[in-house]
């Protein structure tokens, strides 16, 4: 119990972003399982518009990218930022602010999208009133989040807090661009692009919320809650300095390979293509760096569930940032865009890195901010295992439902006519659209074992007093 | 350890959050200049640049319904466009790319290679990025208004291996009432060349019409406004 540290910092405002993650994270990935069956069995859309794929879809990647990923990324950065500052949060007012109008942001999203009410394009369905809400809150929690680190204590910035702001910066330009519309009423709107360049500006948007939001944000959490997590300092600094800035600068040019061999000009898509197999370097620079903090002390993992999950999530940040820029070659890319692939490749990092490193630090927070054990410690392996098992089971009912696509696709007969329908393709994925629906179930088994663990223990801290204690006891520094 | 020493530059920004911010605000901009604002300002971006036949030129006194297919890219009709809504609405993106690449196996499939120039007026573009089921850059005239009614209300009955959801809900709610002349307007305003007459009529055209109506007249638009030619070379 660290009386001194509660009374200091501001870990309130983190005990609710964190709780609310594992929250979002069951629904985000509810929701999820339940459009992946739809696509096996579609009779589960009971001729219902507002549970159809096509409008639940959306629904799910906010949900588990802007409500799961947004709340997990404000809890810890709010934490982190005053850990390594030795200051308290800027501003109380503010960082409450952050929590009250994201939340309200999430449950807009569940109201509308089910309503159809999008503005199509991915990642960035919500419509214009929430889209300004949305920049608003973001600043403000940016802002506090600077300030806080211009009052720091301490005389250098800790590297966590380099890939927040990176972050931060990033995503203000993306959602600010990206979401530029003409309204015709207040739930609806056009894109103020079209076309070509409407294309270019949400892939430039969509991969970085990738690049910015999903990663460096989350090497953010890394850089912060490996080293604690293992009780080892970062394995090399100057290895993060360099894949932090060859990071910051490359992953920018990303998006366009998402477009290859589409109308949009060949040089576009051969740039980001290009750039991208270079990210390969940056991108593994990362992951050794996290990995290698724990040389020295890899016994660890046999005893420390926690950090289990963590060291796991550097080892799917490894495949996919290596699995990416492979599918951006082009002779790949002719395979694999359109197809499951890529579906899975988007699970492998999602599940693998940004669901698991995220999950490590939360139940890393859960103690420190509660200031008890969690309630079971055998249920965070249980959950270890069923994360990991599920996400295999996903990624390679993906990959092989994408690369059979892809081949169909292109298949000729002996008379050098296509060889299969369409139809024909769809019906081939079936056995994987069961299987995909089976791993995303065991992943969902898996966090409602942490939502379960999250609630016990609060209940538990409550039981015992020890929040009490950590706000009353007269702190001892 | 001499590894954990930062030195000059990067020490300082370590130190000064505020430079730390700007240089980080002016490295991320790069990447997204290079490779945005070319698309704006390079003429070969758009094939009608150098094939103008690709747009069609409206004479004065034409309306949206003087058009013949193949004339060449024109501004969505009231109709058209009430449906096109209607596809974002229900998340067709989701499912459905519109944008075929030059692949032999796509061009017997779907057809000729989309161009920039066929999206031109589309805000936003609906390129889509995975096909659950089939690309619908193509679509238009391939099957019937009575298929497509038949498959809208229950895709398996006319497609068995399809799981796609129903959409029986179309046929039953009415586009009339919505107010097409304020989204032409908006839609000029982003530079779509309506007429005052099309944001006159606008309205009117959909008296009576269902939503099953709209999307109908939308999928049979795709692909078929500008006539390409086999044998000519649009892209490089």
């Amino acid at each position: 119990m660290d009386a001194a540290a509660e009374q200091k910092y501001n870990f309130a405002v983190v005990r609710w972003f964190t709780v609310m993650a594992v929250v979002y994270l069951v629904v985000g990935a509810l929701v999820g399982v339940y459009i992946a069956a739809e696509l096996a069995w579609p009779f589960l859309n009971f001729d219902l518009p507002y549970i159809t794929f096509g409008r639940l879809r959306p629904l799910h990647t906010n949900a588990v990218i802007f409500a799961f990923g947004g709340c997990a990324l404000m809890a810890t950065s709010f934490y982190s930022v005053q850990r390594t500052c030795g200051v308290r949060l800027w501003s109380d007012k503010l960082a409450w602010f952050a929590f009250w109008g994201w939340n309200l942001i999430i449950v807009s999203a569940v109201i509308t999208l089910p309503l159809g009410i999008t503005t199509a394009k991915e990642y960035a369905e919500l419509e214009w009133p929430i889209d300004l809400a949305i920049a608003v809150v973001w600043l403000v929690y940016s802002f506090n989040f600077i300030m806080t680190l211009a009052t720091r204590k301490t005389s250098h910035i800790y590297v966590s807090n380099w890939f927040f702001l990176g972050m931060m910066v990033m995503i203000t330009y993306l959602h600010v661009v990206n979401s530029l519309a003409v309204p015709v009423d207040l739930f609806k709107s056009y894109s103020a692009f079209s076309g070509v360049q409407d294309a270019m500006i949400q892939w430039w948007y969509g991969h970085n919320a990738v690049g910015f939001y999903l990663t460096a944000g989350f090497l953010g959490i890394m850089y912060y809650f490996v080293p604690k997590q293992a009780g080892r300092p970062v394995y090399s600094y100057r290895l993060s300095v360099v894949h932090f800035w060859a990071l910051m600068f490359g992953y920018v040019w990303l998006g366009s390979h998402h477009l290859q061999y589409t109308a949009l000009p060949d040089w576009a898509g051969s740039l980001g293509a290009a750039v991208s197999l270079a990210m390969i370097i940056p991108s593994w620079g990362g992951a050794v760096n996290g990995m290698m903090t724990l040389s020295g002390a890899w016994d660890k993992l046999r005893t420390d569930y926690i950090l289990r999950f963590m060291i796991m999530s550097l080892a799917f940040y490894a495949m996919s940032t290596f699995e990416g820029p492979v599918m951006s070659l082009k002779t790949v890319n002719a395979l694999s865009h359109y197809t499951d692939w890529t579906v899975g490749h988007v699970h492998s990092g999602a599940l693998g890195w940004v669901a698991m490193v995220a999950i490590g630090a939360i139940y890393h927070l859960m103690m420190r901010t509660f200031h008890t054990e969690m309630w079971s410690m055998k249920l965070i392996n249980a959950h270890f295992w069923t994360a990991t098992i599920g996400a295999v089971i996903y990624i390679v009912a993906m990959w092989v439902s994408g690369i059979m696509q892809g081949l169909m696709w292109r298949a000729y007969d002996e008379y050098g006519t296509l060889a299969y329908t369409f139809a024909e393709s769809v019906e081939a994925m079936h056995p994987y659209y069961a299987m995909r629906t089976v791993g995303g179930a065991i992943f969902l088994l898996g966090a409602l074992m942490m939502l379960i663990n999250v609630l016990m223990t609060v209940a538990k801290a409550s039981s015992e007093g020890s929040l009490q204690q950590a706000r009353t006891a007269a702190a001892t520094a | 350890m001499a590894d954990n020493q930062s030195t000059g530059f990067q020490e300082k920004m370590e130190k000064n959050v505020w430079l730390l911010l700007l240089i980080l605000a002016l490295a991320l901009t790069v990447g997204g200049i290079v490779e945005i604002v070319p698309l704006f300002t390079m003429k070969s971006t758009m094939e009608h640049n150098a094939a103008p036949e690709l747009v069609w030129q409206r004479q004065p006194g034409q309306t949206l319904h003087d058009h013949k297919p193949g004339d060449g890219v024109r501004p969505y009709t009231a109709l058209e466009l009430a449906g096109r809504d209607i596809y974002q609405r229900e998340g067709c993106y989701t499912c459905h790319s519109q944008m075929v690449r030059p692949f032999r196996d796509e061009k017997e499939r779907y057809g000729h290679y989309s161009l920039a120039s066929e999206s031109m007026y589309d805000h936003p573009f609906q390129w889509g990025s995975k096909r659950t089921g089939p690309d619908f850059a193509r679509l238009g005239g391939k099957y019937s208004d009575d298929w497509q009614r038949k498959h809208l209300r229950a895709p398996r009955s006319v497609v068995p291996e399809s799981v796609m959801p129903n959409y029986p809900w179309l046929k039953d709610s009415l586009v009339e009432g919505k107010d097409m002349a304020a989204r032409f307007k908006v839609m000029r305003l982003l530079g779509v060349p309506y007429t005052d007459e099309d944001i006159a009529s606008a309205n009117e055209e959909l008296a009576g019409k269902t939503e099953e109506d709209a999307m109908v007249a939308y999928l049979q638009v795709l692909g078929t406004m500008a006539k390409l030619d086999e044998n000519k070379v649009y892209r490089e």
